[in-house]
């Protein structure tokens, strides 16, 4: 008999211990962040959206290869050497290959910082940048590349020829050489 | 005959309809997309038969198409409460693979964060089993908290949730100078919490009415199932890989492995693994409090690997005590830079097995107060 | 001509009276939920170190508006499989049962819509019919969850009844009255005067203090049990049964089931104030006491009755369906019929 009214006894304080509690907090401070109007700052290596620099990408495709969930599309022209637009990198040195394709997806990226470790000069990094979010899945797909489509066109028909000439060349001096040996036409 | 055993006869005999709900994959206790198919009596529970593949995103086979670091981006996605702990085994394995040795301040950066990571994850599980229990104020009181962590860890790595910190050899980010006053500052406030808690929700006379005695998981039932972590242990086993095969540098700290005594209820009941989960909170903080205190703050947080990781051929076994249990990775490598087969052992999915061995014969609302006592997430239940 | 002018032939003059009268106690239970689910969403808000809604309105007060709008405007979905009328009366009845046992609330000594001699009686009667709603409502869903949720409510129902009814006795034993005007009438004084603190009376009356503060507690908890809330909610009970008995409901029959749980919090609470707080009495003698005073006190201590079941709500984990039963037969009941006895032989030896 005692320990039925212990028991319930017991079951009554806890839960008043539990109110009290909860009154104290009801005076306490209040820790939400009001977003749009208050922010938490971001620490300065939170990885949210890609930035790539284009002046630094020599188009080496590391992070192509790093990238887990393949969200990044690269695409190079050598440059050539009698093409009038010639460019620098950041640091000085001649531009060796165009970047004619840069272009990265959003919607795949996994934000998981590979890329960015992968990068040997140090030409993408993640912004502290989280509010691009859209409607149209098209908007998140980010083209990086500098060059216009008809610029990109231009550099990859001035490569062909290039390459041509560059064939033409080492077919004639392959002929130089050996000027005994018979042409292919001729055997036709 | 006594009149009363005649009438308890006669009233077993007695076959009321049973009714088969589908308990998921869109319900608000079921921790994700897991769906239960249960059988009920009235309001008892006859058989439960958990279904699984909601969250099925082939993780193994992907494995076998991806480079060795490009696979800790998708570990991190097996179990998202907890990823730091769940990089670990798999590091450790490329690392003993490798042989590399990780510097001196690595190891300690990775037992913090591990540990931090670790009172994050019992965090969630102990706030969703008070949620389960419908007690909502320790749920938002436990998240407020795990802010805390989430920041310290989003200061190290620069992602809140899905880290990819552990690297081959190392970690990805270096401390930053307020790290060690930060990081005792969310150990004073877990603390105050738990205390808190303990009077407002582990302690209060419905909750233990509620889960003591509740979903009773023998040590036999235990180990034959293969159960590990908090659910082990609250049924009196004392089995940490932590203290039992210390891996990294856990044999230099002092700490205790708390195991269900069963002060309320039965041993291996839900207030047990709950509890157990309370007391592995402060055992981390104590962990995380020696490691600071021993960490050296200078030095480089990478060893020099190869740009190009290839493992030689063979194969290894790693595991490590994951907040939820043991997590095991067993890779098997033919020598180029991709695993020929990766094979993950996850703890949520082996704990998960148990539930219809110890949640039959109890009230429908028991199931769900069991279900959140195992602490699954389901992303690492379907890989 | 006789036969269409019935309304006429019931009220007579009285028919602009009767309007008021009817519609008084309607708008305010629509003005009252708005606020209480203001409340509702504040004090919770505030507990867990949150600031709730501040975005609608000053400091979010307009929120509930648009809550209603939003439900408003939502499609009314009847499920094919359900059993369309009683689907469909089920709100209606919950929300009737509620207003309904606003009808003998004494407001204030000047104001209550129904002076009837049983008005204790008739709102046990009245607020037994929220529960028949739930179980129709829970039924013709023809969802398993509504299904099991209804199954509990009328568990609860016969659980928490007999103890909130004994609660209730006792003090019409004290009262040697059921007409709740004629209680609040009997508690006028100070504070003391209340039956909560055994009412008027010689110094003798402290022998009772106890039980009926036992009883106040008693009362209290079978009443949140009768509004289905925390720790009661098992009808709801929205970790296991998804959200029970209105798990198929939406838009504007939800707002009715929303409306008709915070009405009925109401209901409680005024009988609470009623029968134990005095109810329109100034608790400090002639201090602001009157028929218009009378009815601040009264929302006054009624709203202090609605506030405490909030707060117990975001403190207090769920029972069981079992416990609540153990509760309300093993424990509540004995223990109220300990005070009745006890309160009876005060009377008798008074």
């Amino acid at each position: 008999m005692l320990t039925y009214f212990k028991n319930i006894w017991i079951g009554f304080y806890s839960a008043l211990v539990g109110m009290k509690i909860t009154w104290k907090h009801i005076f306490a401070k209040k820790v939400t962040i009001q977003y749009p109007d208050e922010r938490f700052p971001l620490p300065s290596n939170a990885r949210n959206r890609l930035q790539l620099m284009p002046a630094r990408c020599t188009g080496c495709t590391l992070c192509v290869a790093a990238c887990p969930v393949n969200c990044i599309t690269l695409e190079t022209v050598r440059v050539v050497p009698d093409d009038p637009h010639q460019e620098l990198y950041e640091n000085g040195t001649p531009r060796k290959m165009w970047v004619t394709r840069y272009e990265m997806d959003f919607a795949k990226c996994c934000f998981c910082g590979l890329c960015v470790a992968a990068c040997p000069s140090d030409a993408i990094h993640h912004t502290t940048d989280f509010e691009y979010s859209s409607l149209d899945r098209s908007h998140l797909y980010y083209k990086f590349q500098t060059l216009t489509p008809e610029q990109a066109e231009e550099k990859k028909r001035l490569f062909a020829e290039f390459k041509a000439r560059e064939a033409r060349e080492k077919e004639a001096k392959a002929q130089a050489a050996k000027p005994d040996a018979p042409r292919p036409e001729a055997e036709v | 005959m006594s009149e009363k055993k005649k009438i308890d006869i006669e009233y077993s005999q007695l076959d009321s309809e049973r009714m088969r709900i589908n308990v998921g994959p869109q319900h608000p206790s079921t921790h994700g997309v897991l769906r239960l198919e249960v059988e009920v009596d009235g309001e008892i529970v006859t058989d439960v038969v958990p279904h699984l593949g909601y969250l099925h995103r082939s993780f193994e086979k992907h494995c076998e198409y991806m480079t060795y670091p490009q696979i800790i981006p998708y570990i991190d996605r097996m179990d998202y409460i907890s990823a730091m702990n769940n990089e670990w085994p798999y590091v450790m394995a490329l690392e003993k693979m490798l042989d590399v040795k990780v510097p001196e301040k690595v190891e300690y950066l990775r037992v913090i964060v591990a540990e931090l990571n670790r009172i994050a994850n019992h965090q969630i599980a102990v706030a969703t089993f008070g949620l389960d229990a419908g007690a909502f104020t320790p749920f938002l009181f436990y998240f407020r908290d795990r802010e805390y962590i989430i920041w310290i860890l989003e200061k190290l790595s620069g992602a809140r949730l899905l880290y990819n910190y552990f690297r081959v050899g190392g970690v990805a980010g270096d401390v930053y100078p307020t790290f060690k006053e930060e990081c005792h500052d969310v150990i004073a406030k877990v603390r105050k919490t738990n205390a808190e808690v303990m009077n407002l929700l582990i302690h209060n006379n419905i909750f233990i009415k509620r889960t003591a005695g509740v979903g009773i998981l023998t040590p036999d039932v235990a180990i034959n199932y293969g159960c590990s972590g908090p659910v082990l242990r609250g049924s009196g086993m004392a089995h940490d890989l932590r203290r039992d095969e210390p891996y990294s540098i856990y044999d230099r700290f002092d700490f205790d492995i708390p195991v269900g005594k069963g002060e309320v209820g039965v041993v291996g009941d839900c207030w047990n693994r709950n509890m157990v989960r309370m007391h592995e909170m402060e055992q981390s903080c104590r962990i995380i409090e020696q490691a600071l205190e021993q960490m050296p703050m200078e030095g480089d947080v990478t060893a020099a690997i190869p740009k190009r990781i290839k493992l030689p051929k063979g194969e290894i076994y790693s595991r490590a005590e994951n907040p939820k249990g043991e997590l095991g990775f067993y890779i098997v490598s033919n020598g180029t830079d991709k695993p020929e087969r990766l094979k993950a052992r996850g703890p949520s999915f082996v704990n998960l097995s148990v539930i219809p061995e110890i949640s039959k014969g109890y009230m429908f609302a028991d199931l769900i107060l069991i279900l959140g006592s195992i602490d699954i997430v389901l992303g690492e239940v379907d890989r | 001509m006789q036969s269409t002018n019935f309304i006429w032939d019931l009220f007579g003059v009285n028919l602009l009276t009767v309007v008021a009268v009817v519609a008084l106690p309607l708008g305010f239970v629509l003005i009252y939920a708005l606020v209480a689910i203001l409340a509702e969403l504040k004090i919770s808000a505030w507990i867990q170190e949150r600031l709730g809604p501040m975005r609608t309105g000053p400091y979010g007060i307009l929120q509930p508006v648009a809550e209603v709008i939003k439900l408003l405007q939502k499609e009314d979905i009847t499920p094919d499989a359900s059993s369309k009328l009683l689907y469909n009366l089920a709100p209606f009845i919950i929300f009737s049962g509620a207003y309904a046992a606003f009808a003998v609330i004494p407001f204030s000594s000047a104001f209550m819509p129904a002076n009837i001699n049983v008005g204790l009686f008739y709102v046990f009667a009245i607020g037994s019919i929220s529960a028949m709603g739930i179980v129709m409502g829970g039924w013709a869903s023809s969802n398993k969850y509504s299904l099991m949720g209804a199954m509990r409510s009328v568990s609860q129902l016969i659980s928490y009844e007999i103890p909130a009814a004994m609660a209730v006795l006792s003090i019409v034993v004290l009262s040697s009255s059921m007409n709740m005007q004629e209680i609040s009438h009997a508690q006028t004084g100070y504070f003391w005067d209340w039956y909560l603190f055994g009412g008027p009376g010689s110094w003798t009356k402290v022998f009772i203090i106890p039980f009926t503060i036992t009883l106040a507690i008693a009362y209290f908890i079978a009443s949140l049990a009768e509004t289905n809330r925390v720790p009661f909610d098992i009808p709801e009970g929205e970790s296991e049964l998804v959200a029970g008995f209105h798990t198929e409901y939406g838009g504007i029959k939800f707002a009715m089931f929303y409306f008709a749980e915070y009405a009925n919090m109401f209901v409680v609470s005024a009988i609470f104030t009623t029968i134990f707080l005095g109810g329109w009495n100034s608790p400090f003698g002639e201090f602001l006491q009157g028929p218009g005073w009378g009815v601040m006190w009264f929302i006054l201590k009624s709203f202090s009755i609605v506030f405490v079941q909030i707060w117990v709500r975001w403190t207090l984990p769920r029972f069981r369906v079992d416990q609540l039963m153990y509760l309300g037969w093993k424990v509540l009941l004995p223990v109220s019929f300990i005070c009745f006895f006890a309160i009876s032989l005060f009377v008798m030896f008074k």
